[in-house]
């Protein structure tokens, strides 16, 4: 069925679907892997056909390497949607390493990663995944016998970028809270001044890597992010900003114990714990496993995943949020009615709270304060 | 002549791991089993609070990613005497349920195939042979002339870039591989359907736990997740009739794909059943509760051990009778690295001893590897499915009698093939076919408990921990898809005075013991045939047939003193 054109309608040539086709991804899906990834990107409707078009190029060499980590990030990519994991090995990008999926071991393996890193010299995407423990020069995690230390730093100097898939190689993540037994860092601590990108969250949303990972592509370059390294497409806003349950915190309808009414009814979960207020992170629009659910939708709090040290400022994550001098969120929750409500979102919407808890955070400016 | 090699890193599977091995006559004589990366989990949850620790502990491990969860949220609950709602025990279930099921099946077709499937010789596949041969064992609808050319193009678009991505530098045409063009065909379109079909049964994780992989809704006392009719934010007809959906996609694809596939590529491998058998001690906490009476006598998997082989006796499981030693590992104990030490006694200060890296070869006469040496009265033991499997089979479980019985019958062996390479990738088969029809049986029963008003799903009575006493500690345990897992809790004043994890790859890839003993894997590895020492294609299919899981095997613990954190202060 033909449907109608509107002025601004772009499209894709059919030799490009065809060709799609031929690669056994249909042209429905290839459209709507282009649109949705453009709108992931948050760019314009009018890009899709140069995101359609950088599908076409020849496949990005990509080499993914694990070193802290437990693998909750390559678990996540295989859970990827638009395009899914399939595709894009396939199709994509060109998976030159990955423990977790390549079918070489040993020196064979290890021989693939130095070949790939020296024909594509400057040119490959390099994603990283778990953090680098520095301790005791770098026995903590070893490859092959060679410390984690001395092989990421390689990788990463020869990269023509670095995109670091959850919070562990963005941010030290787990290995790196108190008291960090193996002096455990993150890539951009481990390699100053190389050109990378965090997509924290534990684990990575499998979306944001492949519209990373298309950025790329589309653009040549890495898109722009926020001063901890955070695209801000998709970490421009704050959980509590699109969250679903954003009207009953407005309306002063809150959760006051797992399973009651209230909870049951989707009320706001600020009570039992929910850090969505000091959270930047587009779970409420993307969601997990092709927009199935995610925390707060299933009746959990946000835990904050996607902050720097989460796993210490965060914690514990069943207290509420304190105070906030001023306004008060806890109070206001108390005590809410509409009006209050009402000055407590233009207070969060103003960005005007200082925060006395994060060292050496440049956004602090952007949170809500967090007792010490 | 004596020959030592290494395979470093052992890819497909989750964390570090290294094997080095001792090759005599064509055959592997002796091997050491290393897990070459640590974090220190164990340390960085003292002082938390304990309702917390399922958030950390879950993230040992993003591959089987319930688990420890599941095994951390008992521990509390069994120190602090906790009884969860009825609502809570089903939606555990049908979490550690999927769970099983997935991972199984990505374990097979994405982490294990590679070892028996030659990706290149699909190409010289006739698709409508292909097709004969998958209709001749299954009913599967995906199973037509034109599915199979359609795979096959694309396999040969992609080889034809060149650019071979995870399959270049693999051991194709390697002598060891047997199947038929045909076959292999087979195996890799199964394996690019595999990948779609686990990325949309795993939903089932989502709707109960918010995503996956790290589903978050589990809390001590229950679970997160509402569950009322009348509500469109908690699970309702809407979201059941969803899970009923993708548990019956997750079934049939186990009972036409997966297990139609094991059958067909194990026959032509039948002499893997008298490979790779290892240590022949087999432990099985047991789990999957049938009742909400909070013990342990209504599992569907049964509690028990099996020693050397034995199914004519499963002896009872006795939680005291686990040590852990050091012996071979990096860390020291203060009473000496020679005796075993239970979980709630366990102490640790890592003390890395083996060569400065860059390095070619471990120290394998001293310490060399971050996993411990877990052992039940002192012997090593294998868990994980074939445990598990075999407890349950002993045990006369009738499920698994049938299913065990009927793969059996249909690859021509015996029992005894079970204590094999062969067997362990067989009994993974047999749990997650079990797995994938209880699910829908769990789903059924919470729809009987919302559909009589029961909503329930969180015991918030001791939520407080103001309620809690001083001191207490608690041994939680699941059957995890790699076997026996078990987390030890010590709580003091409403924090974590101690925590310990022996986590299934622990008890299978731990090194020697004070009493020289080899683990699971080590001993496995022992006789096996290499036919080419360059490419020694047969360790990796040993050691996957365990399913290798390595980051959660690495632990660190800080008894009572606070060595690490001695050592850390900065």
């Amino acid at each position: 069925m033909k449907t109608e054109h509107t002025p601004n309608e772009v499209s894709i040539p059919e030799e490009t679907l065809r060709k799609w086709e031929a690669r056994g991804v249909s042209r429905r899906d290839f459209i709507k892997f282009c649109t949705a990834t453009t709108a992931a990107m948050a760019l314009p409707m009018t890009f899709v056909p140069r995101v359609a078009q950088a599908m076409e190029d020849n496949r990005l060499p990509v080499i993914w390497v694990e070193y802290q980590s437990c693998s909750g990030d390559s678990e996540a990519f295989l859970r990827a949607n638009q395009p899914a994991a399939g595709d894009i090995i396939l199709d994509v990008i060109s998976l030159e390493y990955s423990e977790v999926l390549m079918a070489a071991a040993g020196h064979l393996a290890e021989e693939a990663k130095q070949q790939a890193m020296e024909k594509y010299k400057g040119k490959y995407v390099l994603i990283v995944e778990g953090a680098i423990p520095k301790g005791d020069g770098g026995v903590y995690c070893t490859v092959a016998g060679r410390s984690a230390v001395d092989s990421c730093t390689e990788l990463v100097r020869n990269a023509a970028a670095t995109i670091c898939v959850g919070s562990c190689a963005s941010f030290g993540g787990i290995p790196a809270a108190a008291p960090n037994p193996t002096d455990a860092v993150s890539v951009m601590d481990l390699v100053p001044g190389a050109p990378v990108i965090n997509l924290p969250g534990c684990p990575v949303n499998a979306e944001n890597l492949t519209a990373t990972i298309v950025h790329f592509l589309t653009f040549g370059k890495l898109p722009a992010t926020d001063r901890l390294g955070r695209p801000k497409f998709a970490y421009g806003k704050r959980i509590h900003d699109n969250c679903e349950r954003r009207a009953h915190f407005d309306a002063g309808q809150y959760a006051e114990a797992f399973g009651d009414a209230g909870h049951r009814q989707g009320h706001c979960l600020y009570k039992l714990g929910c850090k969505g207020p000091e959270t930047f992170h587009n779970c409420p629009t993307i969601r997990y496993n092709e927009g199935t659910s995610w925390l707060v939708m299933a009746g959990h709090g946000c835990v904050g995943c996607s902050e720097p040290q989460f796993w210490d400022t965060m914690s514990p994550f069943y207290r509420r949020l304190p105070n906030v001098p001023g306004f008060g969120v806890e109070m206001t929750a108390d005590k809410i009615g509409i009006g209050l409500a009402a000055a407590t979102a233009v207070a969060f919407g103003a960005h005007g709270v200082a925060s006395c808890f994060r060292r050496g955070d440049n956004m602090e400016q952007d949170k809500v304060i967090e007792e010490e | 002549m004596a020959k030592k090699i290494a395979v470093d890193p052992i890819t497909r599977i989750e964390g570090h791991l290294r094997i080095e091995a001792q090759l005599e006559g064509g055959k592997i004589a002796n091997a050491w089993s290393s897990s070459t990366a640590f974090r220190g989990i164990e340390t960085i949850l003292k002082g938390r609070d304990p309702r917390d620790a399922h958030h950390f502990t879950q993230r040992f491990c993003g591959v089987c990613t319930t688990v420890h969860s599941m095994a951390s949220i008992r521990a509390v609950e069994d120190a602090l005497k906790i009884q969860i709602p009825d609502n809570a025990r089903l939606i555990r279930n049908i979490i550690m349920g999927i769970q099983n099921v997935q991972d199984h099946v990505i374990h097979f077709y994405h982490l294990h195939a590679l070892d028996w499937v030659d990706i290149t010789s699909a190409l010289k596949a006739d698709p409508k042979k292909t097709a004969q041969l998958a209709q001749s064992i299954s009913d599967w609808p995906n199973s037509s002339v034109k599915h199979f050319k359609a795979v096959k193009e694309r396999i040969a678009a992609f080889v034809s870039t060149g650019r071979l991505g995870p399959f270049q530098n693999a051991y194709w045409g390697h002598s060891a591989y047997r199947l038929p063009p045909e076959a292999n065909l087979m195996a890799v379109a199964h394996y690019l359907e595999a990948l779609e079909w686990q990325k949309e049964v795993i939903k089932v994780h989502a709707i109960l736990g918010s995503k996956n992989p790290h589903p978050q809704t589990f809390l001590v006392g229950g679970m997160a997740i509402p569950v009322d009719p009348d509500s469109q934010n908690a699970i309702n007809a809407d979201k059941i009739a969803y899970m009923q959906k993708l548990l019956k996609k997750a079934r049939l694809f186990v009972e036409q794909v997966y297990i139609p596939d094991l059958l067909a590529v194990a026959s032509f491998y039948k002499d893997w059943a008298a490979i790779g058998g290892g240590v022949g001690n087999y432990l099985a906490y047991g789990d999957f509760h049938m009742d909400n009476a909070g013990g342990t006598d209504n599992l569907y998997f049964p509690r028990g051990v099996i020693m050397g082989k034995d199914l004519a006796n499963v002896l009872p499981m006795d939680e005291k009778k686990i040590t852990e030693y050091v012996t071979h590992s990096w860390y020291d104990y203060s009473g000496g690295n020679d005796r075993g030490l239970h979980p709630y006694q366990g102490e640790t200060s890592h003390n890395y001893t083996g060569p400065k890296p860059p390095y070619d070869f471990l120290d394998t006469d001293g310490k060399y590897s971050w996993v411990k040496s877990p052992r039940y009265n002192d012997q090593p033991m294998e868990v994980g499915p074939l445990a598990r499997v075999l407890v349950a089979y002993a045990s006369g479980n009738q499920d698994a009698k049938t299913i065990v019985n009927y793969v059996l019958g249909q690859l021509g062996v015996g029992p005894e093939a079970l204590f094999s390479t062969l067997g362990r990738t067989a009994a993974r088969g047999v749990d997650c076919l079990m797995m994938a029809r209880m699910n829908e049986k769990w789903v059924a029963d919470l729809v009987n408990n919302m559909g009589r008003g029961i909503y329930e799903t969180h015991n918030a009575e001791k939520w407080d921990p103001s309620t809690w006493p001083k001191e207490a500690q608690g041994f939680g345990y699941h059957e995890a898809p790699r076997g026996a897992l078990g987390h030890w809790i010590r709580i003091e004043n409403g924090q974590i005075a101690n925590f310990q994890a022996v986590v299934p790859s622990t008890w299978n890839a731990g090194p020697r013991d004070a009493a020289g003993q080899m683990g699971p894997y080590e001993s496995a590895l022992v006789g096996t045939p290499i036919a080419d020492e360059n490419k020694p294609l047969e360790i990796l299919r040993t050691i996957h047939s365990f399913d290798p899981c390595l980051a959660c095997a690495v632990h660190v613990m800080d008894g009572k003193g606070n060595e690490l954190i001695k050592v850390k202060a900065l």
